[in-house]
């Protein structure tokens, strides 16, 4: 958008998010963006707005904040909300004229949560429509190392960065270390306003392992040939639970936001496939020469 | 001996200003590097004559504060000062000390505590009032009508994007001292205080009777004494961090003197 617009842009990324997601930077660079990469505090997400907030406190007089998601201070959130909603809007309209009815469920994964708002808006209005929200389930709720914030009932109301919501703390307001195999969901706290519509039940929370991600990323590559990105395959992982359970007429929407070309290191390891590794040393054997 | 009694911020500051033209407001974040480090650096405050001081209260997420005390914040808490140590430490500096003591920190501590108990935990810890850093006054209503009950004042902030009608509104809600950042930003880096300084405490002077305190930037004694004349407390942060960290306790004892020593 800075490049089509001809805007200077900055983007604060974690360190360690940077690690795992280096195909995004490389092209955000390329794009003519200077990444800077945070080092405090976990080196995540939650660390990257905390800088990001910290540049617009000082920058505010000729810099624009784009945060990507539906959190931060108001009106971010209902903005972020308003400018993803053309996915639900389209969505919806695709659905009615693809299958002619309207999906039983929508399945969407939560970080900040700005993709499942996006699609949930085209369904809002919809009762007959239920709406999952699926949050990254890590290495297993009991072991703490994920981010199910509303699924795992994990999260308690708190108020940081600028919003009030659920996060994942201690008893004392400090936020805890949050872990996925997604970077895009490995964050302390939730969009506001999806918060509220989990607390009038309006939508559904699950949670997906990391292990049940590499399994329904698999399957999604063997039997669609579609590559999600590992956010997006925590949907994946809740429609696949679920799909046993519904009627062969019924029709769900699983929101695929992001593709895996980035995960490709991530997804490699996880799959543990040689024939990559092997390229990746020859490719960095021929650098160090 | 609590020298500064129960009276009210706003009176013990006028008090402190028949005497000397500018008061000196300093900071610390409480378990950085250490919390018998806190109480070292609470004794140098005295011994120099400091008028006022803030204490932080540690946070994971401090979105007001450069560099430095993001550092000091996540050593803190890496060194397990949590509640229970941060107010043992306040009682213990208000029943030692004469200058008033206000707490500092982030607004999810207060929630999770609850007004009613922050306050009281303030009160019972002879602490005089508090700074939030992230609180817009529009959410503290309620909050600071429960700590006037307890005879704490809510310190409120004044910054230089405020419009005049902002600055009118945050007047009428203020009490015991208003806190002035010199400049957008966060804690830490220096400011440059020829940069329209002086026309904005002129426009907070406008919207409060009460006393002025100036802080974001204020690094050395030279910044220090250009604020006689427009501010009524200097707030000297990260600056004192920085000293501690590069001088140890002798010279940071040394630079609250030679700070201390432009204000009378």
């Amino acid at each position: 958008m800075a490049a089509r617009l001809g805007l200077a842009c900055t983007i604060y990324m974690g360190e360690e998010d940077i690690a795992r997601q280096r195909p995004n930077v490389f092209w955000m660079e390329q794009l003519g963006a200077e990444v800077v990469a945070v080092t405090d505090g976990t080196r995540t997400l939650k660390d990257a707005i905390n800088a990001c907030l910290r540049d617009w406190a000082d920058s505010m007089a000729d810099t624009h904040y784009v945060l990507g998601t539906v959190c931060g201070p108001h009106p971010f959130p209902r903005m972020v909300t308003y400018f993803q909603s053309i996915i639900g809007q389209e969505a919806r309209a695709q659905m009615l004229a693809a299958t002619g009815r309207l999906p039983r469920r929508v399945y969407a994964c939560v970080g900040g949560g700005s993709n499942a708002s996006g699609v949930f808006a085209g369904f809002l209005d919809d009762p007959s429509v239920e709406l999952v929200g699926v949050e990254a389930g890590g290495k297993g709720i009991d072991t703490g190392k994920h981010t199910a914030r509303l699924a795992g009932g994990k999260g308690s109301p708190g108020v940081a960065q600028g919003y009030k919501s659920v996060f994942l703390q201690n008893d004392e307001g400090l936020m805890h270390d949050t872990h996925s195999v997604a970077a895009g969901l490995d964050y302390i706290g939730v969009g506001p306003i999806l918060a509220d519509l989990h607390q009038r039940g309006r939508v559904r929370f699950e949670a997906a392992t990391d292990a049940e991600v590499v399994e329904a990323l698999r399957l999604t590559m063997r039997s669609e040939g579609l590559i999600p990105a590992l956010e997006s395959a925590h949907a994946f992982v809740a429609a696949f639970r679920e799909a046993p359970g519904l009627g062969s007429d019924d029709v769900v929407l699983v929101n695929q936001s992001g593709r895996g070309d980035k995960d490709i290191f991530t997804v490699a390891d996880a799959l543990g496939d040689e024939g990559w590794r092997d390229f990746i040393r020859r490719k960095a054997g021929s650098y160090a020469r | 001996m609590n020298g500064a009694g129960t009276v009210g911020l706003e009176s013990h500051a006028r008090e402190r200003l028949e005497k000397k033209p500018l008061l000196l407001m300093a900071h610390a974040v409480v378990g950085y590097p250490s919390v018998d480090a806190t109480w070292t650096m609470l004794e140098a405050m005295d011994g120099a004559g400091v008028d006022l001081v803030e204490l932080q209260l540690p946070f994971t997420e401090p979105i007001a504060d450069g560099p430095v005390f993001v550092r000091a914040n996540h050593g803190a808490i890496e060194a397990g000062t949590a509640w229970r140590a941060y107010f043992e430490l306040a009682a213990r500096a208000a029943a030692r000390f004469g200058f008033p003591i206000l707490f500092m920190g982030y607004y999810n501590s207060v929630f999770r505590m609850g007004a009613e108990r922050f306050c009281a935990r303030l009160a019972d810890a002879g602490m005089r009032g508090f700074i939030l850093a992230d609180l817009p006054p529009e959410e503290a209503v309620e909050l600071n009508a429960l700590a006037r009950a307890r005879g704490l004042d809510p310190i409120l902030i004044m910054t230089p994007t405020n419009s005049p009608a902002r600055l009118a509104e945050i007047g009428r809600q203020a009490s015991g001292f208003v806190y002035c950042t010199a400049r957008k930003g966060v804690t830490g880096r220096k400011t440059d205080l020829s940069q329209g300084v002086g026309a904005f405490l002129e426009r907070c002077r406008a919207a409060t009777p009460l006393p002025l305190g100036l802080g974001f930037g204020i690094k050395t004694a030279a910044d220090v004494r250009e604020l006689r004349g427009c501010a009524d407390i200097a707030i000297v942060g990260t600056a004192c961090l920085e000293v501690w960290e590069a001088h140890c306790e002798p010279g940071y004892r040394q630079f609250l003197n030679t700070l201390a020593a432009e204000t009378r």
